[in-house]
């Protein structure tokens, strides 16, 4: 959930509001934030499933440091999606080992 | 090969403040940081520092970061963002990675402040989505604005647990509890305790076992923990909650000083493998210097005096201060480093569990390292919280010795006094006039002053506390008083809200309470 109201924050530095999509889903977020935060915000936990035992990752660090958080941008595989900034039009894929989900 | 007199390798607290005094000194220097925004991890820190008036305390962690941002640019401090340093090698020759690019740099000296890495411990489920770090969730709510979840249970005890927990609760998410292998609370005892007042249990002696959930967080098993640290069979409880925060410690991000072959050492007081640094932070490799976390886990406010001094030793070394400016300065960062090293959780004092009595010689209170809060007859040993007093006057239940001063100087009219050692207990001159301004509780940074007057006629007594929370109460509003475990204690009226600019969003609200309960009533809840 996005945090509206702050008693010490007086509002976040975000662009405007831009769509983008996941796995050929249409989301919105604002531009500028990182793709985690956007995805976050749409209640998405999973970002990608390991390659050996197909186990679920999501956010874990934050900070750039862990990798946990990576996902297919823009065709482009392992992009840490908590440092990446969130353009309009973005296409995003949950990441299955370094591949999207094959159809 | 570019060549820099300086090369400083990450622009967070210890960083900027390094390469600020470098540049003043006159000197030609470079920071790299591999993050798009400067400033580390102090943008994220939304509460009010600690220390004395040169350690910036009382002041919030992220308009400290504004403050050390605007220095760096109205001096033209050159910061290369989006730019990883890749390794350090002989000669002081350092490859940088930026946009897909590797370069090579070459300085004159280098300051390695990569700051640190938070610790993780493994559990059952511990990397199912939703189990983050602590700091994850400080960047998620205080630098996204996205609720890192609704109900959080927080892993560790220390101040980062402390403060990203109240954090969360600012940012309008539920902790359904802190807990702590250890059987002490770890960060200061002010810290826990405005968590604890809120109604936010603290079990100490307990560990998480599982998390609970495939694709997403859906509970989380803790238990009790013996004297060994192992989960005692049959303490097992779960809790309701989508998100498990992790907060158990930080080791320095030393791996550039042990690849620029510096020695090093494991040294559990300094958070982990460090290089071995001299009083100027100087390793073995002469030229290559440490500043800030990297050196040894302290605070923010330390590694920015730090970072000044290291490259004030720089700054002698390559011949831009003479050895008496040198000194002056090396003097003044000194003695500021030396009051924050002080008291019960400075740096060499790390682990230590053995403080039964307070520098003054008052008792430790146990059960604010067993739950978080204090009784009040523990409180009733400190002189600042039991006296007698006519008319409204601070109370005051600061009981550690912590590196704290901003009480002294807030109130105008001399009640409260510290003395040069900040670590000391503040006393309370009764001679001295209260106006009741709540200057005192605003600036406290552990918001451990209330304002008291015994006696507001009809049988009821008012307390005012600090508030940091949303929805703001209005004058008439009436709830529940609640102790300082967060249990109701009885009804409240408000009647007084105090703001002001330089109370910087710490409101001052007065309740009204029957006289009976004006030892308890810690805090308020709307009806």
């Amino acid at each position: 959930m996005r945090i509206s109201q702050h008693p010490i924050i007086e509002g976040y530095n975000k662009g405007k509001e831009v769509t983008f999509s996941l796995d050929g889903k249409e989301l919105t977020g604002y531009e500028g934030e990182s793709i985690a935060a956007a995805l976050k915000a749409a209640g998405v936990m999973v970002h990608r499933y390991t390659a050996k035992q197909h186990k679920p990752r999501g956010i874990f660090c934050a900070i750039g440091r862990c990798t946990d958080c990576v996902m297919i941008v823009n065709g482009e595989p392992n992009v840490r999606t908590c440092i990446t900034p969130l353009e309009e039009g973005m296409v995003i894929q949950t990441q299955y080992g370094v591949e999207p989900k094959e159809d | 090969m570019k060549r820099h007199e300086l090369i400083i390798i990450g622009a967070g607290p210890a960083g900027l403040s390094a390469a600020i005094e470098a540049k003043k000194a006159g000197m030609d220097v470079i920071v790299f940081d591999e993050n798009q925004r400067p400033g580390g991890q102090l943008f994220k820190q939304i509460h009010k520092f600690f220390g004395s008036k040169e350690h910036h305390a009382k002041v919030r962690g992220f308009r400290i970061g504004q403050e050390l941002l605007k220095e760096a640019e109205d001096l033209g401090v050159k910061v290369e963002l989006n730019s990883t340093v890749m390794g350090i090698y002989e000669n002081k020759e350092v490859t940088v990675k930026q946009f897909g690019v590797v370069d090579h740099y070459k300085g004159d000296a280098i300051i390695i402040a990569t700051g640190a890495a938070e610790n993780m411990i493994p559990f059952k489920g511990w990397n199912v989505p939703g189990v983050i770090g602590a700091g994850a969730a400080q960047t998620m709510m205080n630098i996204q604005g996205v609720q890192p979840g609704s109900k959080i249970l927080m892993v560790g005890s220390g101040n980062v647990g402390l403060v990203v927990s109240l954090q969360l609760l600012q940012a309008g998410c539920e902790v359904a509890a802190i807990i702590d292998a250890a059987p002490r609370v770890g960060g200061y005892g002010v810290h826990a305790a405005k968590v604890a007042r809120t109604g936010v249990p603290l079990y100490m002696s307990h560990t998480v076992i599982e998390a609970k959930g495939t694709d997403r967080v859906t509970g989380a098993v803790i238990a009790e923990v013996d004297d060994h640290f192992q989960p005692i069979p049959g303490t097992e409880k779960e809790l309701d909650v989508d998100t498990i925060c992790i907060a158990v410690g930080l080791s320095p991000m030393s791996q550039l000083a042990s690849n620029a072959t510096c020695e090093m050492a494991l040294i559990p007081q300094k958070g982990g493998n460090v290089a071995i640094c001299d009083e100027h932070g100087e390793t073995s490799v002469k030229g290559i210097f440490c500043a800030g976390d990297v050196a040894g886990i302290e605070e923010a406010s330390s590694a920015m005096i730090q970072g000044r001094s290291v490259a004030d030793y720089v700054a002698k070394t390559l011949g831009y201060l003479t050895d008496d400016e040198f000194e002056e300065k090396y003097e003044f960062h000194q003695n500021a480093l030396g009051q924050l090293r002080q008291g019960m959780f400075a740096p060499k004092n790390k682990g230590r569990n053995d403080w039964t009595v307070t520098d003054e010689g008052f008792p430790i209170s146990k059960s604010l390292l067993r739950n978080g809060y204090m009784t009040v007859e523990e409180l009733e040993n400190f002189p600042a919280f039991n006296y007698k007093k006519e008319g409204i006057h601070p109370v005051i239940e600061c009981t550690q010795n912590i590196p704290c001063n901003p009480c002294q100087d807030a109130c105008k009219f001399g009640c409260i006094k510290v003395g040069a050692n900040i670590t000391l207990l503040p006393q309370i001159d009764v001679e001295k006039k209260c106006t009741g301004c709540g200057m005192c509780v605003a600036s406290c940074s552990g918001q451990a002053i209330f304002l008291v007057d015994d006696d507001i006629g009809d049988g009821y007594a008012s307390v005012a506390f600090p508030y940091e929370f949303l929805p703001v109460p209005n004058v008439g509003d009436k709830g529940t008083a609640l102790n300082r475990k967060g249990e109701p204690v009885c009804p409240a009226e408000i009647i007084k809200v105090q703001k002001a600019s330089v109370m910087d969003k710490t409101m001052v609200v007065t309740m009204k309470v029957k006289q009976a309960f004006v030892k308890d009533a810690r805090f308020y809840k709307a009806d």
